[in-house]
């Protein structure tokens, strides 16, 4: 399997979330499923995250990174999926990240 | 998401099938879906198709809750026969365009590594190498030679594949012989019709570079617009 997977490009997330997964990790990936105005990643666009706050991939180009995380790490531990609403006015832009004044729909699932 | 669907999706990928990911975002229930590979109409299918065919995740919304679909398309691909000029400007394009390059051609001292550094290289004839390059709905084909014993059994391999583009260099006088021959060896108007030819965008090329740029533009064209 893991030969088999080098076909794939070296940094792929999904390897990577399996990788984990094999040596005993607790993973969670995270996936934009939709996006409005200007926002930084497209749909599809992935993150996983393991148990240590590790991650590969990204939803945003590190905007609300850190709130998924936070997120990931509860779903590790509660194993239900949650969908994640990034929703920034131009106010609250600074605080918690897309400075764009795009938004985003996250969908947060554990690997089980 | 289970580990085995992962692990069945990760093969998916590897054997370049164009494999969907569905996630019912209420309940979380997932499955895969190969929409290429039935003949199912159903609506969801029928959406999966065209996000697969448009590169572009989608959401359907179905009796049960939104399904996020999720797409896992296999790397595109481009085959270039005939390891001429034109093809030395092409092939760095398409790389940078994210394209897989294969050049054909059996004559050894036009498809060399000295000329085609970091690139994959085939030396058997057209035909006989097209038999097992598994061309798909992924996959660009070019010819370059205007040599009708290399073009000639390209395209009609080409003709019987997925491949989402086909082009073929030469002049309008060049296609119109082209076309009698292709005709003549059996295929259809609408066949023949899936040749753009002369190839590239009208953008009243000149230099190599310059062409290759007029036929990457039209390969775009044809992958990301729908009536292209």
């Amino acid at each position: 399997m893991t030969d088999a997977l080098s076909t794939l490009p070296a940094d792929d997330i999904l390897s990577q979330a399996l990788a984990w997964k094999n040596v005993g990790r607790e993973v969670a990936l995270a996936t934009v499923i939709s996006t409005w105005g200007s926002a930084p990643r497209p749909a599809g666009s992935q993150l996983a995250i393991d148990e240590t706050g590790q991650m590969v991939g990204s939803v945003s180009g590190g905007c609300v990174e850190g709130a998924v995380i936070q997120e990931a790490l509860e779903i590790i531990g509660s194993g239900i999926p949650k969908t994640l609403e990034f929703g920034i006015s131009n106010d609250e832009a600074w605080e918690v990240g897309l400075a764009c004044g795009g938004k985003i729909n996250v969908f947060v699932e554990k690997l089980d | 998401m289970k580990t085995a669907l992962l692990e069945e999706l990760q093969q998916a990928r590897l054997a370049k099938r164009q494999v969907v990911l569905a996630t019912n975002l209420n309940s979380g229930e997932q499955n895969l879906l190969y929409p290429f590979e039935n003949e199912d109409n159903s609506e969801i299918t029928e959406a999966a198709r065209n996000a697969l065919r448009y590169d572009k995740p989608a959401t359907f919304e179905s009796e049960d809750g939104p399904v996020f679909l999720n797409i896992f398309n296999p790397q595109l691909r481009l085959f270039v026969v005939g390891a001429v000029h034109i093809a030395q400007m092409l092939v760095p394009m398409a790389a940078s365009a994210d394209y897989d390059v294969t050049v054909i051609d059996p004559r050894r001292s036009f498809g060399s590594d000295f000329r085609f550094p970091n690139v994959t290289l085939d030396n058997r004839w057209p035909d006989e190498a097209f038999a097992d390059l598994g061309i798909d709905r992924r996959s660009a084909i070019v010819t370059l030679t205007h040599d009708a014993k290399l073009d000639d059994p390209e395209l009609q391999c080409a003709l019987k594949s997925d491949a989402f583009y086909i082009g073929a260099l030469g002049s309008g006088r060049t296609h119109a012989k082209r076309q009698q021959r292709l005709l003549g060896a059996g295929f259809s108007d609408a066949q023949f019709a899936r040749i753009h030819g002369p190839i590239g965008l009208d953008i009243g090329a000149k230099s190599p570079a310059e062409i290759a740029i007029s036929i990457m533009a039209e390969m775009t064209a044809v992958l990301r617009q729908k009536d292209a």
